[in-house]
């Protein structure tokens, strides 16, 4: 093969391979973010749009007051994330993150079912003031509006 | 006193760099060697380092006693911590990481000005120069926009604490061992400029640069090891690597640095390469700088955006403008001045290494684009995240054919190889591959990513030994025996990750007091729960036993942990270990009980194997340290050598 190579180009050859193999790596990493990438949902626009059953997702809200409940095996909790206009069912297998409180910030990843439950595999909640999901920092506004809610009801 | 000593000690070697930075200017302008103010620069370097250790040390002393009249400790400190998380807590902030980082690419100046005399004196003005140059950038950092040393009037009664998640024997080492790392590219990218400036990209270059490389690579292969392992235990989730965007700010600047010290390792020796191996060198230290941008601007979500400020993510943005965008104008202006260098066939110990360069870019590229994903949807406005799905199969396209050209490069000759010559053990290699991957196939159900990468670390391990068949192993030099070690340890390290993935199990369980637990091959019981207190945290901590496989019981305490200043709960998971893997088991919240009986969650994976992704890591680091041990020897032989060679002369000369 490297006969075929005229070594005056040699270097140039090299470049164009280079070149082609980063090329190539970028298109393919363009493809499969568009595909790949979980996206950000608030609950509102997760019922006014769902995305696809398996396809993976975050949803973030404020967990209802009242709403949490342990189920029977002591480890899968469910609940229901708000953002004062919508209302999202979440179920959740695990180790809950510390903080995780109704009236508390949550983002949940996972997917959502056909049934309109969303089953997440993990939970973010809001650690401190050092640590917050930058899908939360704007959940201010959406808390305003779920008291709001509540107080009009 | 000591913080004022400190921030004068700072301001003078920030001073000096100015200086430095002036006279080697002035210096690599003049043709005629050290004449004037250049005679300053090496005396101006090493100063520096010792002011910058002497604010380093300042700053350690504020921390060891709790002097909370600086702000710095006062927010990130307590009197009541045990003193070596005082100590590590001095650089578990911005402030103090962004001042350790300037003591060791000072210190990392200053040595090469005392020792690096190999290069032409211009080139080597030039590299100080240009090492001066980022330097100021980052005092400037230090000094206008995050002051270690800023008091606070009036001080307050108690500090605020360090956070829990970073109370742990890992901090002392995780992130210096990192930022020796980060800093260590810096050299190799002055080196690069230095040599691009006054154009002389030699082999000579590529041998003086080569154990800065090397030694980089080294601290960044352990920091990473070392994260990983930190997170793996502290964190409680079970995983080993996340892909969470300040994770791939270590992995880029190490593909960086891996694809960096193999092209230069073909400069030294073969003359080949010259500009793909200075554009790796810009392309290495400026993944280090991105790495610090995204760990420190707190841009991305990330499990370790600690106390992040946005406008010093602007600061360090600029500075990142200013580095890489000169370095690329500068690279792009000189390289047609950079002759072509030697040629090689194909099929030669170059033409794998330049397959293996760029799918290590190929893969590099992969890694920053998913991490910066992010960041550019935001722009307008979607929001997503990126994970697991997209890094893991795309990243694997390139890496493993990577791999499967690690199993052979080393076999070929330099310059050219013929197919004959090596038909053998390659045929050799890719039956085993073949074997493997066959057998795993047949034998259990897993994974395509799982399967590839177990065959393959068998083609790696059978690969990396190959190269010593014949040859006489006494007198083998030290990097060959490097080059095995480290090639080794990739397959040891593979093989961990495709068992962990392939043939993890995992129970998540409601569990009362005397319970039974399954899970793999072990049988666990829960014995009993009781609250316990450390320095400043109390805790919940099960004793439990545990048996592999109806063997002899071994003990553990899982706890959950409360920390209670800052307010914190954490999770301290029972590590059982074996040759064959590990026992990993976090306690979770009391839950409801059944029965009137109290019930408390538990998590348990058996992962198999797990260990060895470590101890890959360890001996891929230990493999660079073998090389740089030959090298470095290697040189002060000669050194030694030609010195005696000059000393006789002379006294020849004189009789």
């Amino acid at each position: 093969m490297s006969s075929a190579i005229k070594p005056k180009h040699q270097r140039l050859v090299l470049a164009i391979i280079a070149l082609v193999a980063l090329i190539g790596a970028a298109l393919l990493a363009a493809w499969a973010l568009r595909n790949q990438a979980s996206y950000f949902y608030v609950p509102t626009d997760m019922l006014a749009d769902p995305p696809e059953p398996d396809r993976d997702v975050r949803l973030g809200g404020m967990v209802e007051e009242g709403s949490l409940a342990t189920a029977a095996d002591g480890v899968t909790v469910s609940f229901i994330v708000g953002d004062g206009q919508a209302r999202v069912p979440v179920t959740f297998s695990g180790l809950v993150p510390d903080l995780f409180v109704e009236g508390s910030g949550v983002v949940a990843e996972g997917r959502l079912r056909g049934d309109g439950t969303f089953v997440a595999d993990n939970l973010l909640a809001k650690h401190d003031e050092n640590y917050m999901p930058r899908e939360l920092e704007n959940m201010n506004m959406a808390e305003a509006r779920a008291t709001v809610a509540e107080t009009t009801e | 006193m000591i913080a004022e000593l400190g921030l004068a000690a700072l301001w003078l070697a920030a001073a000096l760099s100015a200086l430095q930075l002036l006279a080697s200017i002035a210096g690599v302008r003049k043709d005629q060697g050290e004449t004037g103010l250049a005679a300053l620069v090496r005396p101006a370097a090493m100063l520096q380092a010792g002011l910058c250790a002497l604010a380093f040390a300042a700053l350690l002393y504020v921390f060891a006693v709790t002097d909370l009249s600086v702000e710095l400790v006062a927010r990130n400190s307590h009197s009541e911590k045990p003193l070596v998380f005082k100590l590590a807590g001095a650089w578990g902030n911005h402030e103090g990481s962004m001042l350790l980082w300037v003591t060791v690419m000072a210190l990392a100046g200053g040595l090469i000005a005392l020792i690096e005399r190999r290069l032409p004196e211009r080139t080597m003005l030039a590299t100080l120069g240009a090492q001066s140059f980022v330097g100021l950038g980052f005092y400037a950092f230090l000094l206008f926009s995050s002051n270690p040393f800023a008091r606070l009037n009036p001080a307050p009664a108690q500090g605020n604490g360090l956070n829990p998640l970073l109370q742990d024997i890992g901090l002392a080492f995780h992130p210096p061992t990192l930022y020796f790392g980060y800093v260590g590219l810096s050299v190799a990218f002055s080196f690069a400029v230095g040599a691009l400036v006054t154009r002389s990209v030699t082999p000579e270059f590529a041998r003086v640069m080569r154990p800065w490389v090397l030694g980089a690579w080294i601290f960044l292969t352990l920091g990473i090891t070392a994260g990983s392992y930190w997170a793996y235990y502290e964190l409680g989730w079970g995983g080993w690597w996340f892909w969470d965007p300040v994770e791939n700010a270590s992995l880029m600047p190490w593909l960086a640095a891996t694809a960096l010290l193999h092209s230069a390792s073909v400069l030294a020796s073969r003359d080949a390469l010259r500009a793909w191996t200075i554009m790796l060198g810009v392309v290495a230290f400026s993944m280090s700088m991105v790495g610090t941008f995204l760990v420190r601007s707190g841009i991305l979500t990330s499990v370790h955006a600690f106390a992040v400020d946005p406008t010093r993510g602007s600061f360090i943005l600029a500075l990142l403008t200013i580095y890489i965008g000169g370095a690329l104008v500068l690279f792009a202006l000189r390289i047609t001045t950079v002759a072509e260098g030697e040629r090689f066939s194909a099929l030669s110990r170059e033409g794998a290494l330049v397959v293996n360069n760029v799918l290590l870019s190929a893969v590099l590229g992969i890694v920053l684009l998913g991490t910066l994903y992010p960041l550019l949807t935001e722009a307008f406005g979607v929001r997503v995240s990126v994970g697991p799905p997209y890094f893991n199969p795309v990243g694997a396209i390139f890496f493993l054919p990577m791999l499967a050209v690690l199993a052979i490069g080393p076999l070929l000759r330099w310059r050219g190889d013929s197919l004959g010559r090596v038909r053998g053990p390659v045929l050799a290699i890719a039956a085993t591959a073949a074997a493997v991957l066959l057998a795993a196939w047949l034998l259990w159900d897993i994974a395509l990513l799982s399967l590839l990468g177990m065959a393959l670390a068998a083609a790696v391990a059978l690969g990396s030994v190959l190269p010593l068949r014949g040859r006489n192993l006494a007198r083998l030099p030290l990097p060959v025996w490097g080059m095995v070690v480290a090639h080794l340890g990739v397959a040891v390290a593979l093989f961990g990750m495709a068992a962990d993935s392939a043939f993890q199990e995992e129970r998540l369980i409601a569990a009362g007091i005397g319970d039974q637990i399954e899970v793999g091959p072990w049988q666990a019981e829960l014995v009993s729960i009781a609250p316990t207190a450390g320095a400043n945290w109390t805790a919940m901590e099960a004793t439990m036993v545990f048996s592999y496989d109806g063997g002899p019981t071994r003990m553990g305490a899982p706890q959950s942990r409360q920390f209670w200043s800052p307010p914190q709960q954490t999770s301290e998971v029972a590590l059982i270990t074996r040759w064959n893997g590990q026992l990993y088991v976090a306690l979770g919240d009391e839950t409801a009980s059944e029965g009137g009986q109290p019930r408390w969650q538990l998590r348990l994976w058996w992962k198999p194997f797990v260990t060895f992704i470590w101890y890959g890591g360890v001996l891929i680091a230990f493999g660079g340290l073998l090389a740089l041990i030959g090298r470095v020897t290697g040189d002060v032989r000669r050194r030694v050598a030609v010195r005696k060679i000059e000393q006789r002369r002379t006294d020849e000369a004189l009789a």
